[in-house]
């Protein structure tokens, strides 16, 4: 896969042309970046797993990832849109029954011990196939690795597994950790979960609770080269105001994941000495999402589906709420995966006077109070952008004459009413795309889930053709053909849509000056800043 | 000293079911919310299968029935075990005593400058009710009062931090400075200077409202007229016969507003990422943490039962008619 850097711009336009101009100077200076110093950074959550191993999500990647490294991680211009880490190479049998990857010789673990496929085996059966939360799916069918010398590890599936999602898995299912720390202990409570032992550029040196996190220089990386800094301290800011403040009188040099509010970079923007990159998140796109409840009678017309559709302005919401820091959405994959995405679509522009018009025809007659019939929407609560879209959606849907009464809740009772006990008619919702649509996005459409699976189709929606389209998929093992479904999953998915995709949008990151090497992979807030560094 | 020991013990005796309906009323408060412990972590996580959800839920025993869970609570609780925190993954005792000194100190010195402060302008205000500097300071302690938290402390952090660079921005210490001693206080002080000062700054105009208004009733009262008959100084009547009587409402008040003070270093703390006991409470309720969040609400009711026997000791001292009776049991 070789990602086009055009999409990218065109996605992120808003400071295309500022990331452009600091990317070169950036590259100029990666030849010779100086080494050492202190890298302070804000982290506005404390993960009670530090281990991804166990737990694939972002906030534990983000400290973790310095310390555990996966067998590959994202790349701007790798080969497949991947770069080497603990394996050197990966290859897909054709059959689909087994996945050879080549180790990298010469690493050994922060406690001294050698790395060696064992502990790549062990990874596996042993954790991500039975405990992670997203590795669960990828490795269903994993069913051996075999370990012929220390550095090849051949996983066997007992069905035959797509290679292409595998890879496409890697930098987020994949982080290995030591067979010596694990084995023969309760995983789940084993003291290694919080107290990591890695192979990565940085060491696990210190925690204080609700105060920082510390990872010193790892002597003895593998790349020698690596790292460049000397310590990296994570410090616990809860508060977003506070993150933009602290930047400012350069307490901390760089805040990831938009610590900093999208209403404040206008302004700290033009604060000397700081920039803001919107570069470095196209593998971790969150999709804004209108989920739909297929239960309830007016919601299963497909009528009213398109009504609803076409009374959202797109555009009006990248503007407005995402301050342009968004795209327009096409379908249930994002721009950013151009190795699957096809806008050859259904679309549904903005035109509330048609929208009425198809609800006229369609019989559902406006009452004496200009409605035609009530929902519940509940906006879920992660983001402040999902609850002004909330907010929003309310207005547009009153344009048609739909009264939507929004519901408010926190983490637990939003997950609990929408996907366990289905108590919403209308939900937005933020889901990620990690990868491959096999991953986390064909789950939200297929029929059959349990109740109580976060972000799964809690709308209760079936579609047989859909269905048998996403089977067919996670059991092709040639590339062309599988992406040549998931094409047909997008076209069938707009067409019908059981749920309606409005935006994707990537995070930002806003850091001094001093900082170098930031953003220089589609992953990098949560990869391991082996070559960032600090410029004294 | 008799009378005290005599307090203390009804207080611990009346303490106990006071705080097994706090527990009681707290659990079923938190069993009546929606969603648990285990929908707040697959959130932050972003997702899991449905057999994840069903361990999860066995291994934090809320698979088991609401009764059932409280009484091994209780029957935990009355061992002085204050059970283990879900989103932390680590006994709930040792979180607490982790996280309560740095509130303590926060709102004991912000309790101490609030109460200092506010009563020496009480008495400058109600010196002379009605002149120029008592309508001064009533409006300017009005304003202050009306300023909602939060914003105070950002603006603070904004002036003295950002553009001032005068004080640390955030936390309680310098991060992983390895100081020691003095150096370590000195530098603790310094990061508690706006964080005190915000918090301090809100509750300051409520005892100088008090005071103020304890003075201007005093100054009716028959002993006071009876000392300026007498041909006392100003100053002298001022201190001695009016201050101290205005001084008692503002004693039962310092009782009082430990309560609200616990609740105003919610917002203070997480303002300034300073890791206390309210952001702790913040952090239990996002994460349904059931079992910290009894355990943070048992640690504040003792602390609010302690403060305000603290109060009624220093009360009886000041006024020598309370609990005479019953000192002499």
């Amino acid at each position: 896969m070789t990602v086009p850097s055009i999409s990218r711009r065109t996605l992120m336009k808003g400071t295309a042309l500022l990331l452009a101009s600091t990317a070169l100077a950036r590259q100029a200076l990666a030849q010779d970046v100086p080494k050492g110093g202190r890298l302070v950074v804000a982290a506005d959550s404390e993960p009670k797993n530090l281990n991804p191993a166990i737990v694939a999500s972002n906030g534990v990647f983000f400290i973790a990832s310095k310390v555990i490294e996966p067998l590959a991680e994202a790349s701007f211009d790798g080969k497949d849109g991947l770069a080497p880490r603990l394996a050197t190479s990966w290859e897909g049998a054709p059959d689909g029954l087994s996945v050879t990857f080549k180790l990298r010789d010469g690493v050994t673990w922060h406690d001294g011990k050698p790395f060696t496929s064992v502990d790549v085996a062990f990874s596996a059966l042993n954790i991500w196939k039975p405990l992670q939360n997203l590795g669960r799916l990828v490795f269903a069918n994993l069913e051996a690795v075999d370990t012929p010398d220390d550095y090849t590890a051949i996983f066997r599936f007992s069905k035959p597994t797509p290679f292409q999602l595998i890879r496409n898995a890697l930098p987020v299912v994949t982080s290995v950790v030591a067979k010596h720390v694990f084995d023969g202990s309760d995983i789940a409570t084993n003291p290694g979960n919080n107290k990591l032992v890695g192979t990565g550029p940085f060491t696990f040196a210190e925690y204080k609770p609700g105060e920082y996190y510390r990872l010193a220089r790892n002597e003895n990386y593998w790349d020698k080269d690596q790292p460049k800094l000397d310590e990296i301290v994570f410090r616990v800011l809860p508060d977003r105001a506070s993150a933009g403040a602290a930047l400012e009188a350069d307490e901390i040099q760089l805040a990831a994941f938009s610590a900093v509010p999208l209403a404040d970079l206008d302004r700290i923007s033009k604060v000397e000495g700081i920039k803001v990159i919107s570069k470095g998140y196209e593998a971790l796109t969150y999709q804004l999402v209108v989920e739909i409840n297929h239960r309830r009678k007016e919601l299963a017309d497909l009528r009213v589906r398109q009504a609803i559709a076409q009374a959202i302005d797109k555009k009006f919401v990248v503007d407005t709420i995402f301050l342009g820091y968004a795209a327009a959405a096409t379908g249930p994959v994002p721009k950013n995966a151009p190795e699957f995405y096809t806008s050859d679509v259904a679309t549904y522009d903005f035109d509330p006077a048609a929208a009425n018009d198809i609800l006229d025809k369609a019989g559902y007659k406006q009452g004496a109070d200009g409605n035609r019939f009530k929902l519940k929407l509940r906006p879920a609560p992660y983001f402040n952008e999902t609850r002004q879209f909330g907010d929003y959606l309310r207005q547009a849907l009153a344009v048609i004459g739909i009264d939507a009464e929004i519901v408010n809740a926190d983490a637990a009772a939003h997950q609990k009413a929408v996907y366990t006990d289905h108590d919403f008619d209308l939900a937005v919702g933020p889901p990620v795309f990690r990868g491959d649509p096999a991953i986390s996005t064909t789950i939200l459409v297929q029929s059959g889930t349990p109740a109580g699976v976060p972000f799964s189709n809690q709308g209760g929606y079936v579609n047989p053709e859909l269905d048998k389209i996403i089977k067919q998929a996670s059991e092709t093992v040639d590339t062309a053909a599988r992406t040549d479904l998931y094409r047909k999953f997008q076209q069938l998915v707009v067409a019908d849509l059981p749920l309606i995709n409005v935006a994707e949008w990537g995070f930002i990151t806003v850091a001094r000056d001093t900082v170098l090497n930031v953003s220089n992979n589609p992953r990098w807030a949560v990869s391991n800043w082996g070559d960032t560094a600090l410029q004294s | 000293m008799k009378r005290a020991i005599f307090l203390l013990r009804r207080r611990a005796i009346s303490a106990i079911p006071v705080l097994l309906i706090v527990v009681i009323f707290t659990f079923f408060l938190l069993e009546s919310a929606s969603g648990d412990a285990v929908d707040a972590y697959l959130g932050s996580i972003g997702g899991g299968d449905a057999a994840l959800r069903q361990s999860l839920r066995e291994s934090y025993g809320l698979d088991q029935s609401m009764l059932a869970r409280l009484w091994l609570y209780l029957s935990s609780l009355a061992r002085f075990d204050l059970g283990w925190s879900v989103a932390f993954n680590r006994p709930v005792g040792e979180l607490i005593a982790e996280r309560l000194p740095n509130t303590l100190l926060l709102m004991g010195s912000a309790t101490a400058l609030s109460f200092g402060l506010g009563s020496a302008l009480g008495i400058l205000a109600g010196a002379r009710p009605g002149s120029a500097r008592d309508r001064l300071l009533s409006i300017g302690s009005l304003v202050v009062y009306a300023i909602p938290s939060f914003w105070l402390g950002l603006v603070l952090s904004i002036a003295f931090s950002v553009r001032l660079r005068w004080f640390p921005i955030a936390g309680i210490e310098t991060i992983a400075s390895g100081r020691t001693g003095l150096a370590r206080a000195l530098d603790i002080s310094a990061h508690l200077v706006l964080p005190v000062g915000a918090l301090a700054l809100i509750y300051l105009a409520l005892f100088l409202r008090v005071m103020r208004t304890g003075m201007v009733e005093a100054w009716k009262l028959d002993f006071v007229l009876f000392a300026r008959a007498k041909g006392l100084s100003r100053s002298r009547i001022v201190l001695r016969h009016v201050a101290r009587n205005a001084l008692l409402p503002l004693v039962t008040m310092l009782g009082l507003q430990s309560a609200a003070m616990l609740g105003g270093s919610v917002v203070i703390e997480s303002v300034f990422a300073i890791p206390g006991f309210g952001r702790l409470a913040q952090e239990a309720v996002n994460g349904r943490d059931a079992p910290l969040l009894m355990g943070i609400i048992v640690t504040s009711a003792v602390l609010v039962i302690s403060v305000n026997f603290l109060v009624d000791l220093v009360y009886a001292s000041l006024d020598p008619r309370i609990g005479a009776s019953e000192g002499g049991a």
